[in-house]
C-alpha cells in the first residue's frame, strides 16, 4: 500500500502527470487533451494516498480497483500508473501506437494496472457495480472507484447501474464524476441537459456529495467519507474545469478530442513549469 | 415416442446442480427467472442470484465485473435481449475484454411463438458470430445443453449459448460428450449433407428418415459449436456427398448457413442451400404452425436436399 504524501508532494505530482499527458498526447498526435487534463487532480486523490494499491503484485486480491468509465481519459491514467511504477516511463511515449499496451481507450488485456476495458461511455459504472458485488461475495475488504464524464451521464445505461448499485447496497462502491460541464459539441447544459445532477443521484439512493475537482485535499475527505459511508454507494461530483493547468486549453470544448500541436505543447508546458523542454 | 424436453428447462437443472459444486458460479437474471429457468439456482442460492431488473445492458455489465472479480457469471435472458438489446456492451465489456462471462439465452428463434416477431430471435447468432473472442453454441437438445453448461463453466472466456422456449426431443443419451468446437456425425450418408444446429438437428434426422424412403443417402451432422466451427468435419463430410443443405431457427444471413457458407467457399466449395428465415421477422402463431409457415419441417429440407443435389455437377 502507498503512503501518503503531503499536499506540496501531491501537487507535485499532479503538475508532472499533466506534464506527461501533454508530451504523450503531441507525440500520439491526436487523443483528448481536454478531459485527461481536467481529471487528473481526481486520479492524483484517488492513487496517491486514499487507494489500497500494490503495484509490485497488480493482482494482489485485496487491492481497491478503479474504473475509468470515461475511457478517453485513458492519458491520464496511463500516466498516472506510470507514476505509481505499473508502467515504465518509455511505455507513455508509444500511446495510440501499433503494438503499444497504451491503446487509444485503456485495454485490460493489453495494459498492467488497467482492470476493465473501457472507451464506449455509460458501461464503466455496471462493470465498477459487478467488481464490487464479487468482492463483498468473497468478503473482501476492496474498495471500487469509477470515473464518470458529466456528459457520459447522457448514456440511459449510467442510470440503469446507478438504479442496481443502490437497490444492492454497494457500500464498497463510488462513483466520481469528472464535472467540467463540457462535451464534444459543446456545453452539457446546451447540447442535453443532465441538471439537477446532485438532487438525480440522490433520488436514485446514492449518498452524493459536491466538491471541488480540483482541490486534492477536499477530494480525499470526499473519498474518506464515502468510505465511511455504509447504506450504500456514493458519488463524488467533481467540479472540475476542462483542460485544467493549461490556460489555451482550459474551458474549451474544442479541446476535447484534439492533441497539442508542437507549439501548443511548448506554451503548455511553459506554463506547467517545464522550461527546460525544447 | 422419445421424451421431449426444452432446452431452458434442462440450463435451470444444469445451473442449479453447477450451483452446488462450484461455488464460484454466480447468475444474473433480467426479470425473466421464471422463463429461463435461473428461479431453480435463484431459490437455492439467493446469495449468488442477481436479478437485475428490466435493465439487459447493465446485466451484462454486471456480469463483467462479477468476472473480473474472480467469479463466474451465467446471465440470461431472452435471446432478443441478450444478444439484440445488449449488443454493444457484450461486445465492450465481454468480447473486447474477454471476461469470463457465460450469457446463456432463452427464446431463440420463432418457436417463442405467440408473443410474436419482436420476441422472436432470427439474428442473435449473426450478431453473436461476428464477435472476436465469442464461442457460440446452439444445443441440439437437453442432453446437450446440460453438457454445454458444465464445459463452459470450465472454459475460460465469453460465450452465448442459444437456448428454446419449447419442448423438443431429446437426441442424445447420456453418455454424449460435448466439446467446443466439435461437431457430431449423427447419422452417415453419401448424397447429401444436412448440417444443423438447435431443434434443427432433430427436423434434419427426420427429413434424412424421408430421404432414405427415396432411396437418398443423407449425412447429418450436428454443428452446435456455431463459432468456432468444426470446418474440418464438414470440410471432410462434402468432401463425401458433394452438396450440403444447412438447417437453422435463424435467419439464413450470418447464422449457421452464413457460417458454412463462408467456410466451404474458401476451403471446399460445393452446392449449398439454406433452410431458415429469409429476410422477414416473426410472426405470431403456435410454435408448430410457425415451423411450418417459414419452412423448417422435414419436408422444406427435403424440398432442398432434391435441389442441391439437382446442382451436383
Amino acid at each position: 500500500m502507498l503512503e501518503a504524501r503531503d499536499n506540496e508532494s501531491l501537487a507535485e505530482t499532479a503538475r508532472k502527470i499533466r506534464v506527461d499527458i501533454l508530451k504523450m498526447l503531441n507525440r500520439a498526435g491526436s487523443g483528448h487533451t481536454g478531459g485527461s487534463l481536467s481529471v487528473v487532480d481526481i486520479l492524483v486523490a484517488l492513487f496517491f494516498g486514499h487507494m489500497r494499491l500494490s503495484p509490485t503484485d497488480a493482482c494482489w486480491p485485496e487491492r481497491d480497483r478503479f474504473v475509468l468509465s470515461k475511457g478517453h481519459g485513458a492519458p491520464a491514467l496511463y500516466a498516472a500508473l506510470a507514476a505509481l511504477g505499473y508502467l515504465r516511463p518509455d511505455d507513455l511515449m508509444t500511446l495510440r501506437q501499433v503494438n503499444s499496451c497504451l491503446q487509444g481507450h485503456p485495454d485490460s488485456k493489453m495494459c498492467t494496472g488497467v482492470e476493465c476495458s473501457t472507451g464506449s461511455l455509460g458501461q464503466g459504472l455496471g462493470v465498477a457495480l459487478g467488481i464490487a458485488l464479487g468482492l463483498r461475495l468473497d468478503k473482501l475488504p476492496s474498495r471500487v472507484y469509477a470515473l464518470l464524464g458529466d456528459g457520459e451521464m447522457q448514456e440511459g445505461m449510467v442510470w440503469e447501474s446507478a438504479m442496481a448499485a443502490a437497490h444492492y447496497k454497494a457500500a464498497n462502491l463510488t462513483a466520481i464524476c469528472d464535472n467540467n460541464g463540457l462535451q464534444i459539441d459543446g456545453r452539457v447544459a446546451d447540447i442535453m441537459n443532465i441538471e439537477p445532477l446532485a438532487d438525480k443521484w440522490r433520488a436514485f439512493g446514492w449518498n452524493t456529495m459536491e466538491v471541488d475537482g480540483h482541490d486534492i485535499t477536499a477530494l480525499q475527505e470526499a473519498l474518506q467519507e464515502c468510505r465511511h459511508y455504509q447504506d450504500g454507494p456514493s458519488m463524488i461530483i467533481a467540479k472540475t474545469v476542462k483542460g485544467k493547468g493549461v490556460s489555451i486549453f482550459e474551458d474549451r470544448a474544442s479541446y476535447h478530442g484534439v492533441a497539442p500541436n508542437d507549439q501548443e505543447l511548448k506554451t503548455a508546458l511553459e506554463e506547467l513549469g517545464e522550461v527546460a523542454y525544447a | 415416442m422419445p421424451k421431449e424436453i426444452a432446452t431452458r428447462v434442462a440450463y435451470g437443472e444444469a445451473l442449479w446442480e453447477l450451483g452446488r459444486r462450484n461455488q464460484n458460479v454466480v447468475v444474473l437474471d433480467a426479470d425473466l427467472s421464471g422463463s429461463t429457468k435461473t428461479n431453480l439456482f435463484a431459490k437455492e442460492f439467493p446469495h449468488r442470484f442477481f436479478n437485475m431488473g428490466v435493465a439487459e445492458q447493465n446485466m451484462m455489465a454486471v456480469a463483467a465485473g462479477l468476472a473480473h472479480a474472480g467469479k463466474i457469471p451465467f446471465a440470461s435472458t431472452f435471446a432478443i435481449f441478450a444478444a439484440g438489446r445488449a449488443w454493444e456492451v457484450v461486445r465492450q465489456s465481454i468480447a473486447y475484454s474477454a471476461t469470463n462471462v457465460k450469457i446463456v439465452a432463452s427464446h431463440g428463434g420463432v418457436t417463442v411463438g405467440p408473443d410474436g416477431g419482436s420476441h422472436q430471435a432470427i439474428e442473435d447468432l449473426a450478431l453473436m458470430r461476428t464477435l472476436p473472442n465469442m464461442i457460440v453454441i446452439v444445443p441440439a437438445d437437453a442432453v446437450e445443453m446440460k453438457k454445454v453448461v458444465d464445459v463452459m463453466a470450465q472454459v475460460q472466456g465469453p460465450c452465448y449459448v442459444r437456448g428454446g422456449r419449447i419442448k423438443f426431443p431429446v437426441i442424445f443419451d447420456q453418455s454424449y460428450e460435448f466439446l467446443v468446437g466439435k461437431g457430431v456425425c449423427l447419422r452417415q450418408g453419401k448424397d447429401v449433407t444436412l448440417a444443423a444446429c438447435g431443434i434443427m438437428v432433430h427436423q434434419a434426422l427426420a427429413a434424412a428418415e424421408l430421404l432414405a424412403s427415396e432411396r437418398i443417402s443423407a449425412e447429418v451432422l450436428n454443428l452446435s459449436t456455431i463459432k468456432p466451427l468444426d470446418e474440418d468435419l464438414l470440410v471432410e463430410s462434402v468432401a463425401k456427398t458433394g452438396c450440403i443443405v444447412t438447417c437453422e431457427e435463424h435467419l439464413v444471413n450470418g447464422g449457421l448457413g452464413g457460417a458454412c457458407a463462408e467456410s466451404l467457399g474458401e476451403r471446399h466449395p460445393v452446392p449449398l442451400e439454406r433452410i431458415g428465415v429469409r429476410d422477414t421477422f416473426g410472426v405470431s402463431g403456435h410454435p408448430t404452425e410457425l415451423l411450418e409457415y417459414f419452412g423448417l419441417m422435414p419436408a422444406d429440407i427435403v424440398t432442398a436436399a432434391h435441389q442441391v443435389i439437382r446442382r451436383k455437377p
